[in-house]
């Protein structure tokens, strides 16, 4: 398969410099905006202009590259925007982003289940954690190999620490953790590394480490310095069992916090002072998920009591407290509510329909946003008491780049997503979308949205509108996943087994 | 009924004779009344008298009859049966009367009987009603007895199962904590010897030298900072606090930086708001005192002598505790100085609000002449352009015939400007024909005008002339007392009028001047000067609120006639002469 790509390349890539040309259009973006719903689609041409005219979640026009198949969801762009490297069973394939042509293919001892760029896009690591093995390669020497063995111990989890030049791997039941380098023979151990949800944290910067760890029945927290692996500092956290450890972006404020039994974050400075303990109540069941905002200004603490709380970064008190009512009906926030019909071909619009649709799916429903006359009222569902990790609470959080808005996600409410603008602290938007929201992500360049609902549409939100766009590939094309390019300029849709780039085109290019 | 069979059973002479008497009910009570005779059979009755026994019956019903105390029916002296037939006659007839009588009470009686009857069937079924309504009630209380015994019972279940639920809570948490602390123990038990299970195995993966365990590399690669890895000693530990401190410390200046920032913008902002304030707050308080003195209070004072303070204060920027109290107790008062003010202002203004609608009033009527004006000046202003354009228009149309060579030579341009020209004709003749358009409409205007001018001459004749009429010495007397009333509507509308009262001339004189030149001017057309003069002058005079104080200058005399001019008909006159006029000035709008 892989070998046929390769052959087809020489002419691929004659055609690939110019994707704007060859590749396939957007062949169908649905209109949103509010007043703008008389619009009608009549051909290729009148869609462009109309997306000039609505602007529509500032996605200007959407170009998609033809699908090529993945396994394990495993499909990573470098953090330099370079190579896009896709796993298929054993094989790793690197591809230039731009021109999606093959750079490299390699080939791993068995079925890569992880696989993980280092900080500077010269290496990437492929994690086999039934054979215990890690295989790394390089960008600059294709011949170049390392292949790290944790034999008997046994490989859970495998990453790189921040200078690209150690990998850490975490043996079998958390016995250890063990710093393998690429510069030296050195290999060190941590032992004792909790297992928890998020029990290791690296500073944004890369110099310092933060790792979760129990001994006698007690959490304790262990910095390292990244540089020599030293530990710097190490002390016991007044958790019952500490759930996870975050770093704030400017890297002197960790966050802790507790089980979701108890309702309990923790800040601990770089040198290991207790700042401050953070409770909103007792008894239930608590924090669900914890997000830093990009200036470290503000933490969110989503629990299961359905609602975030914003901490300030002085006196880590609650600024607010964001609920999500099911009923909505300030008139100041706009509910998009996603609507689904089947086509319907009248007479006068039937050539012009059949131009569109032949080349997406004929049968597949369309949909598009509409702005729902408020109070509107969110569908919930309700968890089931008897099973544990209730459907119920805060899953999800992300602040856009900007810092400007947030968005989160309620898991008993799974087909809305909230944004939240954060400079006045209120409920801005609300999406609802027919299907339960798989993953979101902010554009890493502007305050822009894209979403998926495990359907083939892509939906994105900007402030000044948002949009559904059908992924005009034949067949089922499922968009399970989805991740931006470091451009902010596209982004990868990933299906069950297939993945395609989405090409952005803002209106300003 | 079983009554009525026996009567109709014997011979029907009987029944006849007591069919006679009418209802049944009768012959029932008869039947009833004489039982005795019944006893007797009906052979005594039938045969009661008989040829033979005349004389024995009539002694026996005299007997009867003298016993019930009637007049006897037959003599006795002779003792011989002597029918007095009169007596018989009389007795019979006093016992009929009796008989009737007896009837009548009979049936009396009966019909309270009946009435009773029905009153008790009445009273009977009431009765057994009520008893119903008893027996039901006295069931109700009981059920309802038994239901409250009932609640009460189950109260007391609930009660004891509260008391049980209670128990048993009370127990399950105990049950709940010792085994949260069961499972805290065991959890720590089993964790202690997971900790001691993945030590040894740490220990047994250490020990046995795993082979398995390796890193197959091609050739190391360098560091991406370039620098080689450096030994583990004291010395790097200490660069490494000393580094985290540093990274800390910067993030504090870092915070500390900010801070200042915002504690500096609000302190501008603060400041600045104070600076207002004062700015705001000074000149009002000027004026406070020199209205009324006894107004400023101790607030105020002390507010006057801070600002010098304050100032040198705030050129100093100092940020210590001292000056921030300083600052903010000043801000205070001024606060409160500044509410009281706003407050007083408001109430100003509730007042002051017809005096504002008034003001608006005239603004609007200011603005209204200097829109006349401005036209009037535009259509001046166009008039001499329409003018020199004429004399230009002349002069190029004469100059080419004049000098032929000259047309000659200038050939070559003649024909672009001619179509210039053209259009520039076009263009003029438009602007005329708008302008006599106007014109037309000025016209009209003052035609109508003069039409309601005339009229409105007429009618004032009319009223002189009744006036006149009415100055005889008779009617001289009232006219003190109409003048008392001086209206609203002083009709001081005509300029001719106006002067007139202006004028200190007598009530005569008017009544004589005024006719005939008015009749004159009416007939002939006003000229447009003449209009302009009217247009101006009419919102003047339509504006209702100066009319008052016109009302007012003038003397006692005028405003009498004045008071008498007020007929409803020149006003009427005058509304439509001012709608019209804001007809011209649109089209002029229009037009231009």
């Amino acid at each position: 398969m892989e070998l046929f790509v390769c052959a087809l390349l020489p002419c691929r890539r004659f055609q690939l410099n110019g994707w704007r040309k060859g590749l396939y259009k957007c062949f169908r973006i649905l209109e949103v905006i509010p007043g703008s719903s008389e619009l009608k689609l009549r051909s290729k041409e009148d869609c462009l202009i109309q997306k000039r005219e609505n602007n529509a979640a500032d996605c200007g026009k959407m170009n998609f590259s033809e699908v090529f198949k993945h396994s394990n969801q495993l499909c990573r762009i470098s953090p330099n925007g370079k190579y896009l490297a896709t796993c298929v069973q054993y094989r790793l394939v690197i591809r230039d982003f731009d021109t999606l042509q093959i750079l490299q293919l390699y080939t791993c001892l068995d079925q890569i289940q992880f696989v993980e760029w280092s900080s500077d896009s010269s290496f990437i690591l492929c994690a086999m954690f039934k054979r215990g093995l890690v295989q790394v390669w390089s960008m600059e020497q294709p011949d170049w190999h390392c292949k790290i063995d944790e034999g008997s111990a046994g490989l859970v989890a495998a990453r790189w620490s921040p200078d690209g030049r150690h990998i850490l791997n975490t043996t079998e039941f958390h016995l250890r953790i063990t710093v393998w380098s690429l510069c030296t023979k050195s290999v060190s151990y941590i032992k004792y590394p909790k297992a928890c949800h998020q029990g290791i944290d690296f500073t944004k910067d890369g110099r310092y480490l933060a790792l979760a760890e129990r001994r006698d029945c007690k959490d304790y927290i262990s910095i390292f310095v990244c540089s020599d692996w030293q530990l710097l500092r190490h002390f016991e956290t007044e958790t019952q069992d500490l759930t996870g450890i975050e770093w704030s972006p400017n890297g002197c404020v960790l966050a802790v916090w507790d089980t979701c039994l108890e309702y309990k974050v923790l800040f601990y400075s770089l040198d290991g002072r207790l700042l401050s303990i953070f409770s909103a109540y007792e008894w239930c069941l608590g924090v669900k998920s914890i997000m830093w905002s990009p200036s470290s200004q503000f933490l969110a603490v989503g629990s299961y009591d359905e609602k975030v709380r914003m901490l300030n970064h002085i006196t880590w008190k609650q600024i607010t407290e964001l609920d999500h009512p099911s009923t909505i009906s300030n008139p100041k926030i706009v509910f998009y509510r996603e609507v689904e019909r089947r086509p319907v071909i009248s007479n006068d619009d039937l050539s012009a329909h059949h131009s569109l649709t032949t080349g997406s799916s004929l049968f597949s429903t369309q949909s598009k946003y509409e702005v729902s006359s408020l109070p509107a009222q969110v569908p919930v569902i309700k968890p089931d008491p008897d099973r544990p990790n209730p459907k119920i609470g805060i899953s999800a959080m992300a602040f856009s780049s900007n810092s400007r808005y947030l968005v989160t996600k309620n898991d008993n409410m799974p087909n809305n997503v909230w944004i939240w603008d954060v400079q006045k602290l209120k409920l801005f938007v609300v999406l609802e979308h027919v299907a339960a929201v798989r993953c979101f992500q902010w554009d890493p360049c502007h305050p822009r949205l894209a979403l998926c609902t495990g359907n083939n549409k892509v939906y994105m939100w900007s402030p000044s509108g948002c949009a559904c766009v059908q992924v005009p590939i034949a067949g089922h094309f499922q968009v399970l996943s989805l991740s931006w390019h470091t451009s902010g300029q596209s982004l990868i849709l990933l299906s069950k087994d297939q993945l395609c780039v989405c090409y952005l085109e803002n209106k300003d290019s | 009924m079983g009554d009525w069979k026996t009567v109709t059973m014997p011979e029907p002479l009987p029944v006849l004779d007591l069919s006679n008497y009418g209802p049944t009910s009768v012959i029932s009570s008869l039947v009833q009344t004489l039982p005795p005779l019944s006893q007797n059979s009906y052979n005594l009755v039938s045969a009661f008298c008989t040829d033979e026994n005349i004389g024995q019956c009539i002694t026996y019903i005299n007997q009867e009859i003298s016993s019930l105390g009637f007049p006897p029916i037959s003599s006795d002296t002779r003792g011989n049966n002597d029918l007095n037939l009169v007596s018989v006659l009389n007795v019979i007839y006093e016992l009929l009367q009796l008989h009737k009588k007896g009837l009548r009470t009979m049936e009396d009686m009966e019909t309270e009987q009946l009435k009773s009857s029905s009153d008790m069937d009445h009273l009977q079924n009431s009765h057994s009603k009520l008893k119903e309504q008893l027996e039901l009630c006295r069931r109700e209380n009981k059920s309802f007895q038994e239901r409250e015994r009932q609640v009460h019972l189950k109260n007391k279940s609930l009660q004891n199962s509260l008391k049980n639920e209670k128990e048993e809570v009370q127990k399950l948490q105990n049950v709940i904590a010792s085994r949260a602390s069961q499972y805290n123990h065991d959890m720590k038990r089993k964790e202690r010897e997971f900790g001691k299970l993945k030590e040894r195995l740490n220990q047994i993966l250490i020990d046995k030298k795993d082979k398995k365990m390796a890193i197959e590399i091609l050739n190391y690669v360098g560091r991406p900072d370039g620098k080689r890895s450096v030994w583990k000693t004291g010395k790097t530990e200490a660069r490494n606090e000393e580094e985290m401190y540093k990274v800390l410390l910067g993030d504090y200046e870092h915070r500390l930086k900010d801070l200042m920032i915002e504690n500096a913008e609000l302190k501008k902002v603060l400041q600045q708001m104070k600076k207002e304030m004062m700015t705001i707050l000074h000149p009002q308080k000027h004026g406070f005192k020199e209205k009324k003195e006894e107004s400023i209070d101790p607030v105020a004072s002390d507010d006057e002598e801070e600002p010098g303070e304050n100032s040198k204060e705030y050129g100093l920027d100092l940020s210590c505790e001292l000056a921030r109290e300083k600052l903010t107790n000043s801000i205070r008062q001024q606060w409160r100085m500044l509410k009281n003010h706003v407050e007083k202002l408001d109430n100003q203004a509730a007042l002051m609000q017809m005096d504002v609608q008034n003001e608006c009033n005239v603004v609007s009527r200011e603005i209204h002449e200097e829109e006349v004006d401005k036209l009037k000046l535009e259509i001046q202003q166009c008039k001499d352009f329409i003018k020199t354009q004429q004399q230009l228009w002349q002069q190029q149309v004469n100059s080419p015939c004049d000098e032929e060579t000259s047309s000659l030579l200038q050939d070559c341009y003649l024909l672009e400007e001619k179509e210039r020209l053209k259009e520039e004709w076009k263009l003029f003749d438009e602007q005329r024909k708008n302008f006599e358009r106007e014109r037309k409409n000025f016209t009209e205007a003052a035609i109508r005008l003069g039409h309601e001018r005339r009229a409105f001459e007429e009618d004032r004749a009319s009223w002189l002339k009744h006036q006149f009429l009415n100055m005889t010495p008779f009617i001289d007397r009232k006219r003190p007392q109409t003048s008392k009333h001086p209206c609203a509507f002083s009709a001081s509308t005509e300029p001719e009028v106006r002067n007139l009262h202006s004028s200190p001339q007598t009530m005569k004189s008017v009544v004589t001047n005024i006719p005939t030149p008015k009749s004159q001017s009416s007939l002939k057309m006003p000229s447009t000067p003449d209009l302009y003069q009217t247009l101006c002058l009419i919102p003047n005079k339509s504006s209702p609120e100066i009319q008052p104080k016109r009302s007012s200058l003038q003397d006692p005399n005028v405003r009498m006639y004045s008071g008498e001019l007020s007929t409803p008909r020149p006003r009427h006159s005058l509304n439509s002469d001012n709608y019209f006029i804001y007809c011209v000035s649109r089209d002029e709008n229009t037009l231009k």
